[in-house]
């Protein structure tokens, strides 16, 4: 909401000393979010004076037309003469009053008016249009004609009230009486303890049998309707200045004078009106719902099917306005044009409207806003239904318009008044007078909430138990909290004391968050970045990670607005995301590259059922809850690296190392070891890695193994598919499958201090025997003995070994409790283990 | 080597003679102040002292004197292995020197040559500086919730007192989740807020519940230098008995005070929040000027734009209707909640310019912020 201080000033006397700034300080502490104070005219400079266009020459000689003028600016230029004036727009007349620029104006932008030679001739100003004097859009486009009876050399600045200042308020849904000037006024009068000259205080006529007929057929939708009607109104008359200064101060633009009038009586006091051309009106005004499937054509020319839930306002015809959001084309006021396209029936159709009939209504907020919402249609009027109308204005604001209608149209209010209203009591609250003590821990006392309640315009009853009326124009006020907040608010947010509560003890974090803590630190301590990515996802990734058709990764959850329609998708991996990370910092000249990322990826279930609206008046069963949840993807915990370019850089201290599959496995047995949980790696094949390279990662779930994961080196295709750095490599887990399986508790080692007796043993095997399958061998074989086992080589070479062979050494440490080993027991050990090597995958030792 | 000689000789062993053992004394002497280093003076240790040494073996022979001979025996050889001990001692002590003098500076190494061998990772600065502020409550006694990132929209809104036809629900510029087969209405949403996470803490918990509610949300916001369609929040959930606004505003006061140091205070605005009643926007008083940036041309600070105060978030008194959504008796109980974006906190706390350089990964951003922030 624009609100001119100018407007503002009218309302409440606020001392003149006063600026937007001091303004907007006062209102924002109150609790109104003043976003900007604009300065109008705060870089303009005069003179500029209201002239007379004497003389028009039309220069031919240019690329375009250009005029040259001669105009009577009376006194303002010192002599009287005719000023001379080149001007490029053509939108005026010998005889037509303008705005002139005099030498040594400055016009918003810093531009400078001097005189200066121009077209071959001297010009001396110039004539302005609305944009040069910044003052918003007034429809034309042009020069600015001022009506006829304007004094010539008055000052325009004066006239055109061309330096304001406009407070910009972002107004909170439950604010509607705050869209308008009236609601604001309001709020200034109370934070500067001033009084306030209420524009609604109107006397208005009481309601007869004669006016306008109107039949309400939902009271429950429209609980107020008022119609007056304005005959007589002068086809010639158009706003004057100052009113359509207002309005393009509060950001409308002037149309003609029976809307611009609403729209003022609208910005001024909050309710929407609707002006309709009488004669284009057939028969009663009804407000009913709408028929399914009823059509009708708004003022903005969009043909609308109405649902059986849009409240419509009727004459016999059908609908002719969308309640309370939007009138119909039929029975627009027509302006001195005739209208684009004349409704069928009507005697005098594209005639220019001389009678009106004003309705000043009140509608149901929810039925506003979903038909705004079913329709897309938002407009001043629906925005403030929707944010609630003070109902007792309606009369007052449909005299209010009658009033300007007669005052500057020359019509005549005829003497019918139409009021329809739905019986309805005052809303109540009662309140224990210490809640706002309460809720804010500070003691105000009942005297100060009383009167803070008073200044808002409640009724206040009552002793310990205050009985509240709220005013009309506060529906927002429905509960004990509302009032509380109101009073707290006036008696200064800034002025709450400072204490802290005292929580019980906390457990602190859980088990979970402390690993995903420390998953974080581990990956970082090894040398990767984190780098969160966005889940939206195309689902082309994957084919271009390689995946299966009926890979259930490719199962997604969609979203039904996406940002981007090429990413409709959630993710169900975070590959995508980090290794288009991963790119962008290749192509930004980091190539040796370690990234990190943990997050949720989103899998739809099986069966997944719409989540239902349950009720807000209680709490939903334990059933109910289930439910929702049940409507909801699966969304586990996903940790993943991505790596290219050097491990290890070369330096001073040697070769470097590239990246490859080993670090991916090693990571994710780093993450594994975070977790406590025992993971198992062998030989796999998955959509993205490469076949030979990859690894498949499993943890033992309830007695079951599960895959939680892959790593390894990217398949060449994907790579290039995507893009990627050659030898990419990666590696992905579900972080809550290992925190499931993981052991929290570790159970200390025995520790002997006997001496340890060590044995190495190099064992050929055929070459795809996994080592991780020996050496499972050698540890069972060993025994109990066995204090650790390590793999220090791998020798492959045909002429020593065999073709297809290789051979692995180990380092095989033994170790008892209670005594030193001799020898003997150390090598029947190492026998034992290389005999069921031997056993299980063929191993033999090397000669 | 021979045994002791029990059955003695009494023929004089020639080794123990006098001149002999001066000799072999001298020999011994002669030896360590020869050797040149360390590794020779240990050398000569071992040929003059160790087992197999003259005077060593000579001291063996001592046992085959007859009985009035050892004693005098004895004193000499003891006398001449004590002065060999001494001199290996001095020249060993004199080598030492000599090589802490010479040899160790010889060693030198530039100490200035660096080492990237594997270059430091690091976590996301929104993650520590959310993880810094869960650690600033979780020391008061709150705990952390989490919850789904997909969610249902009666917790998202409804049970917030954002109901359907509630104008604020329009104003969430909230992502939809497709229903199954591509339908339309799934009653799910990616959740605007974390304050679903609140509900499901007053549902999930005994009373008092004291949370903090970290984690990603999502609006329908194109990325630009100042808005991202994905951020974190926090969001902190008190309920408890007869909490009041000033309660809320110590706990913003210790918040700010904790993360920006001694000093800082916050000022609340009205504002209006359907999930809260009284509601309030947060400011913190600018950490860097504390407010003497206000009105003075002559100093203006960058980071609150010379405003003094620099906008937190929302927070509020929990609306009663919220309560009773969630089974808690609003007569009996109130609560207070905030929350507030970690990346508006991150960009003013640390002077980032460009919301872009939160989201895109670059390696260049991130690392500097290393393990804590």
């Amino acid at each position: 909401m624009r609100v001119p201080l100018s407007w503002l000033r009218e309302y409440v006397d606020l001392p003149v000393t006063e600026t937007g700034r001091d303004v907007q300080a006062k209102l924002v502490s109150a609790g109104l979010e003043v976003e900007t104070v604009e300065h109008l005219g705060a870089d303009l400079k005069g003179p500029l004076a209201v002239g007379r266009v004497l003389t028009v020459e039309e220069l031919t000689d240019f690329k375009k037309p250009i005029r040259f003028c001669t105009v009577d600016v009376g006194q303002a230029n010192g002599t009287g003469e005719p000023q001379e004036i080149i001007c490029g727009a053509r939108n005026f007349a010998v005889g037509d009053k303008v705005v002139v620029a005099l030498p040594g104006a400055v016009l918003p932008g810093d531009f400078q008016i001097a005189e200066r030679k121009t077209y071959g001739r001297m010009s001396r100003g110039m004539i302005c249009s609305g944009d040069e004097l910044n003052m918003g859009d007034d429809g034309s486009g042009g020069i600015i004609v001022l009506p006829p009876e304007t004094e010539i050399g008055k000052d325009a600045v004066e006239l055109l009230e061309l330096v304001d200042e406009v407070l910009d308020i972002a107004v909170t849904a439950n604010r509607g009486d705050c869209l308008s000037i009236r609601g604001v006024a309001r709020e200034a009068a109370i934070a500067y303890g001033l009084p306030l000259r209420d524009p609604a205080l109107l006397d208005v006529p009481t309601p007869n049998a004669f006016g306008y007929p109107v039949q309400v057929g939902d009271p429950t939708g429209c609980d107020r309707f008022t119609a007056r009607t304005v005959t007589g109104l002068s086809p010639e008359a158009r706003s004057p200045i100052w009113l359509q200064r207002r309005l393009q101060k509060v950001g409308m633009r002037p149309i003609s004078l029976a809307v611009d009038v609403t729209n003022y009586v609208m910005m001024e006091i909050g309710q929407p009106l609707h002006a309709y051309d009488r004669h284009r009106v057939q028969g009663a005004i009804g407000v009913r719902r709408a028929e399914p499937g009823e059509k009708l054509t708004t003022l903005d020319g969009v043909t609308r099917t109405l649902d059986a839930e849009d409240l419509v306002i009727t004459d016999e015809r059908g609908p002719i306005g969308l309640a309370g959001v939007m009138g119909g084309a039929a029975t627009e006021i027509a302006d001195r044009q005739p209208p684009a396209e004349p409704a069928a029936g009507t005697a005098d159709a594209g005639a220019a409207t001389t009678d009106v009939v004003v309705e000043a209504a009140h509608f149901d907020a929810v039925s506003i806003a979903r038909t705004a919402r079913r329709h897309r249609l938002s407009s001043e009027a629906s925005r403030r239904f929707e944010r609630g109308v003070d109902p007792a204005a309606a009369a007052a604001a449909a005299q209010r318009t009658v009033d300007l209608l007669v005052l500057l149209a020359g019509g005549t209010a005829e003497a019918g008044v139409t009021e329809i209203v739905a019986p309805s009591g005052p809303r109540t609250i009662t309140v224990p007078a210490d809640h706002p003590d309460r809720v804010a821990g500070v003691t105000y006392g009942r005297e100060t909430v009383v009167r803070r309640l008073q200044e808002i315009g409640c009724d206040v009853y009552g002793q310990d138990e205050l009985i509240v009326t709220v005013p009309s124009w506060r529906p927002d006020l429905a509960e004990p909290n509302d009032l509380a907040e109101e009073v707290i608010r006036l008696e200064g947010y800034e002025n709450l004391p400072s204490t802290l509560p005292k929580p019980p003890s906390g457990r602190g974090l859980t088990h979970r968050q402390r690993l995903h803590r420390r998953v974080g630190r581990a990956l970082a301590g090894a040398g990767y970045v984190e780098a969160p990515n966005y889940p939206f996802i195309a689902e082309q990734v994957f084919d271009q990670l390689g995946l299966e058709a009926d890979d259930p990764a490719r199962r997604v959850v969609r979203l039904t607005n996406p940002l981007n329609d090429e990413e409709p998708a959630l993710r169900t991996s975070l590959l995508p995301g980090l290794l288009g990370a991963l790119r962008r910092n290749d192509g930004r000249g980091s190539h040796d590259l370690a990234l990190f990322e943990t997050g949720l990826v989103f899998h739809p279930r099986a069966e997944q059922p719409t989540a239902a609206a349950l009720p807000v008046d209680r709490r939903p069963t334990g059933e109910e809850i289930a439910g929702l949840d049940a409507a909801l993807p699966e969304q586990p915990r996903h940790v993943a690296v991505v790596l290219a370019g050097a491990r290890e850089q070369a330096g001073w201290w040697g070769r470097g190392r590239p990246a490859d599959w080993a670090d991916t496995v090693e990571t994710a047995r780093a993450v594994a070891r975070e977790a406590g949980a025992d993971l198992l790696v062998r030989k796999g094949q998955y959509g993205p890695w490469h076949p030979g390279r990859c690894a498949e990662l499993a943890v033992t779930v309830d007695g079951a193994e599960r895959v939680v994961g892959h790593a390894g080196e990217l398949h060449p295709r994907v790579l290039k598919a995507l893009g990627l750095p050659a030898r990419t490599c990666a590696m992905e887990l579900d972080l809550d499958v290992l925190e499931q399986v993981g052991e929290d508790t570790v159970p200390a080692p025995r520790i002997s201090t006997f001496p340890v007796a060590t044995q190495d043993v190099a064992l050929v095997v055929d070459r795809p025997v996994p080592a991780a399958e020996v050496e499972a061998a050698l540890r069972e074989g060993a025994g109990d003995l066995l204090e650790s086992i390590r793999l220090f080589d791998v020798y492959v070479n045909d002429d020593q070994l065999g073709a297809g062979r290789k051979s692995l050494a180990y380092a095989l440490r033994f170790r008892a409790a209670d005594r030193t080993l001799t020898v003997d027991e150390a090598s029947a050990a190492r026998d034992a283990a290389v005999a069921l090597a031997g056993d299980r995958t063929g191993a033999v030792l090397r000669s | 080597m021979s045994a002791p000689n029990k059955s003695y000789d009494p023929v004089e062993v020639e080794a123990l003679k006098p001149e002999e053992i001066e000799r072999m004394r001298d020999e011994a002497l002669a030896a360590f102040a020869a050797a040149g280093s360390l590794d020779a003076l240990q050398e000569a240790k071992v040929a003059h002292t160790g087992g197999t040494s003259p005077l060593a073996l000579a001291n063996r022979e001592i046992g085959a004197l007859p009985p009035h001979a050892k004693a005098d025996a004895g004193k000499r050889v003891g006398q001449a292995r004590g002065a060999v001990n001494k001199a290996f001692a001095a020249r060993q002590a004199e080598l030492e020197a000599e090589r802490d003098a010479r040899v160790l500076i010889e060693e030198d190494v530039d100490v200035t040559l660096p080492y990237d061998r594997v270059p430091a990772g690091a976590r996301h600065p929104l993650t520590t500086l959310s993880e810094r502020i869960e650690d600033i409550f979780v020391a008061m006694g709150y705990e952390v919730a989490e919850g789904p990132e997909v969610e249902a929209e009666w917790f998202n809104f409804d049970a917030l007192n954002i109901g359907p036809d509630h104008p604020a629900r329009g104003e969430h510029d909230t992502f939809f989740v497709a229903g199954p087969e591509g339908g339309t209405e799934s009653g799910t949403v990616l959740r605007t807020h974390t304050s679903p996470v609140q509900i499901r803490s007053l549902l999930g918990r005994d009373l008092p519940v004291y949370v903090i509610c970290p984690g990603r949300v999502y609006r329908t916001d194109e990325l630009d230098a100042t808005h991202t369609p994905v951020f974190r929040q926090v969001e902190l959930l008190a309920v408890d008995e007869g909490l009041t606004m000033a309660d809320l505003k110590g706990t913003l006061d210790h918040m700010v005070q904790s993360l920006f140091g001694e000093g800082m205070k916050t000022r609340l605005r009205p504002n209006f929040f359907p999930f809260t009643e009284p509601s309030a926007e947060m400011d913190m008083v600018c950490y860097v000027c504390r407010g003497e940036s206000v009105g003075n041309p002559d100093r203006p600070c960058r980071t609150c734009s010379s405003e003094g105060w620099i906008e937190l978030g929302g927070c509020g008194m929990v609306n009663p209707r919220v309560l009773t959504a969630c089974g808690v008796d609003p007569e009996k109980y109130s609560g207070f909640a905030f929350g507030f974006g970690i990346e508006r906190m991150l960009m003013f706390r640390h002077n980032v310019d460009d919301m872009r350089d939160m989201v895109e990964g670059d390696v260049r951003f991130t690392r500097p912020f290393g393990m804590e922030i």
